[in-house]
């Protein structure tokens, strides 16, 4: 199960398939903005701005694997305190609540088409916006303490206190909204999404996924870099 | 007298001399759902429209004010760590300490309430479900809070920090609570709301002192 | 307490890390029923740190800590229930008085039946009505102290426990602690300052240093 949680392994492996993700990651992308862009047809209801579903899906995705990521590692590191762990899911943190603010912009700019203003305290929407709330606080807690292994401890801690809870906020926030928008209103990212929709979208989605996978890979070997560095200036 | 009960006492005991906490918190909750007519307007159909959410709101940051003081203290003296190391599970003790929390801030809150509610015309047939919603919503806000007063010990701003992780978490008591009056008041049953209510207390007292005591081990480490 | 005279306290190969810093590794240790071990060291060397791991307060970053051949963890209740750990915080409310904070660590613990014998013993009873917040340091100190008499347990472990202490108060700790070894009680105890006690075993830290190997890979 540990065959790359050696950080030198992880270094090499990281080094070896690091080149062919970013690659992926570029011809997913282009190839998913000339399906989305040009090839996928228009909303017959929504016009042209259905395009931007292209990215505020993919972005809602990624905004709640991130958030598994940064648990199953809290979970990993909590259990068997492995380094490696603490440093993933810190990393994978700032990169979901990025995820989670174009979810939340891409959301207000495909709102203001559909329903003339830029937020609506749609049932989706709010949940996105509570899980951007618990990325926020992850992120500050992480970085509150003097000891930075007092900071993963905790972080790793609330991390898990979060996954209890998010269905449990989702849970009510669902119910919330049915009790105040009983009127079935155009919701973002439906159920019904026609094939000709979903090809771009499965591409737009994946090239997303790799995207997050090579930052995340970028983002911890930096990490242990920078600790080397800092272990050779205390030994010189 | 078991340990819980001698700790629930002496925390108790603690918050009477050190004196003013719980009456801080209830002026706290006075003053700024008395806020709310300056900002709103002193119209009464306005007032009621929101008095069930305000009050709701009001409580659950008034509950936060004390909570940074529930281990800090412990934590900053040496009686965390000798706590820690006492036979009584650490579990059980976050639960008294919740326990004693809740008697000093959410059961002072909750029946201060209908007079704040007053003030806010709320409906007259809400007063039940707030009432009955608050006694049961108000133990989860202390349990959460546990949890997050034990992640931040020794944290740099702790105070603003634990705002941030725990309001989050407190939306579901906020929806459920004031859904029972909403309820109550448009003649549906609040039975859902607060047996919802309950089902968050029934999770929160297994789990909560858990993932505190966690922290605290932590933070004594 | 036959049966806890017989048990083995021991640790071995024992490291310790603070941050990214390794504080001492390879250590070894046995302590027997009526012994006292002498923690010494300079700044730094890990003297809390080994206290604290005996505590169980946190876990050996390698070794095991070890009870009658059992680690301290596989039943971490029955080792807090055995053990005193006095720190360098008192663990004292200014708003509490002597007798309720003394009563208080002892009930906690199981029974407070002893607490006026640990008043006498280390001079508060007169100050045992007393809010906390008017004692001096070194009276801290020795409330601090009195937890040791005011319930019972066979392992003490004592940081700096002379800091601010008089002549007297020291006097005071020396006598408890000959009488807990005689009960067959052990004693750990990290001092900078000279304590007159026979048979004391000692363990200089600086020994365990590592040199250039202090950093993590």
């Amino acid at each position: 199960m540990f065959r790359f949680a050696n950080p030198a392994r992880f270094m090499r492996f990281s080094a070896a398939i690091l080149p062919w993700c970013a690659g992926a990651t570029a011809l997913l992308l282009a190839a998913g903005l000339v399906l989305a862009l040009f090839v996928s047809p228009p909303d017959y209801q929504q016009g042209e701005a259905v395009r931007i579903m292209y990215v505020h899906v993919p972005a809602a995705y990624l905004a709640s694997l991130a958030y598994a990521v940064v648990a199953v590692a809290s979970a990993v590191s909590l259990i068997w305190r492995h380094p490696l762990a603490d440093i993933a899911a810190q990393e994978a943190a700032p990169l979901g609540a990025g995820f989670t603010l174009i979810c939340l912009i891409s959301g207000s700019l495909w709102g203001e088409p559909m329903w003339g203003t830029w937020w609506v305290w749609d049932a989706r929407l709010t949940s996105v916006l509570v899980l951007f709330f618990l990325y926020l606080g992850y992120i500050a807690l992480v970085h509150a303490f003097d000891d930075p292994t007092r900071g993963a401890r905790a972080g790793a801690i609330l991390a898990l206190v979060g996954v209890v809870n998010l269905p449990i906020i989702k849970f009510s926030v669902d119910w919330w909204s049915t009790l105040h928008q009983p009127e079935s209103i155009f919701r973002l990212g439906g159920p019904t999404i026609a094939a000709a929709m979903l090809w771009p979208l499965a591409v737009m989605a994946l090239g997303f996924t790799l995207f997050f996978v090579t930052l995340l890979l970028v983002r911890m070997r930096s990490r242990l870099l920078a600790a080397k560095i800092r272990a050779l200036r205390l030994v010189g | 007298m078991s340990g819980f009960l001698r700790l629930v006492r002496r925390d108790l005991r603690l918050a009477l001399r050190q004196g003013g906490d719980a009456a801080m918190v209830l002026a706290f909750f006075l003053l700024t759902v008395a806020l709310f007519p300056f900002g709103v307007g002193p119209e009464p159909e306005v007032l009621r429209r929101i008095a069930a959410g305000t009050v709701w709101v009001t409580a659950l940051l008034a509950a936060l004010l004390s909570l940074e003081r529930l281990f800090l203290a412990d934590y900053e003296d040496g009686s965390l760590e000798a706590l820690v190391l006492m036979p009584l599970p650490l579990e059980i003790q976050v639960l008294a300490k919740a326990l004693a929390h809740w008697l000093t801030t959410g059961l002072p809150l909750t029946v201060v309430a209908p007079l704040l509610a007053l003030l806010l015309h709320l409906d007259r047939s809400g007063y039940g479900a707030l009432v009955i919603g608050m006694a049961l919503g108000t133990p989860t806000l202390s349990l959460i809070g546990a949890v997050g007063a034990a992640l931040t010990l020794g944290a740099r701003r702790g105070g603003v920090l634990l705002s941030l992780l725990v309001l989050p978490l407190y939306i579901p008591v906020l929806i459920f609570g004031v859904g029972a009056v909403e309820a109550q008041i448009i003649g549906v049953s609040a039975r859902p709301h607060l047996l919802l209510l309950v089902a968050l207390l029934l999770a929160a007292i297994p789990l909560a002192p858990v993932a505190a005591a966690a922290a605290l081990r932590q933070a004594v480490e | 307490m036959a049966d806890e005279t017989r048990a083995a306290f021991a640790g071995s190969d024992l490291a310790c890390r603070r941050g990214e810093r390794l504080i001492f590794a390879g250590l070894d240790f046995a302590l027997p029923a009526r012994g006292v071990l002498l923690l010494r060291g300079p700044n730094g060397s890990g003297k809390s740190s080994l206290l604290r791991l005996m505590a169980g307060l946190s876990p050996p970053e390698a070794g095991v800590i070890s009870w009658n051949g059992d680690g301290i963890f596989d039943d971490a209740g029955a080792h807090r229930a055995r053990l005193h750990f006095i720190g360098h915080s008192d663990a004292i409310k200014p708003t509490l008085n002597v007798l309720e904070t003394l009563s208080f660590w002892a009930e906690m613990r199981g029974s407070g039946a002893a607490v006026p014998a640990a008043l006498t013993h280390f001079r508060l009873s007169r100050l045992a009505l007393l809010p906390c917040r008017f004692l001096s340091a070194g009276e801290r100190k020795r409330l601090a102290l009195a937890r040791l008499i005011a319930s019972p347990a066979t392992l003490w472990l004592l940081d700096e426990p002379t800091t601010s202490l008089d002549a007297a108060g020291t006097e005071d700790l020396l006598r408890a602690i000959t009488a807990h070894r005689a009960a067959g009680g052990r004693v750990v105890i990290a001092s900078h300052g000279p304590l007159s006690l026979e048979n004391a075993m000692t363990l200089a830290l600086d020994d365990y240093t590592p040199r250039a190997r202090a950093i993590a890979a």
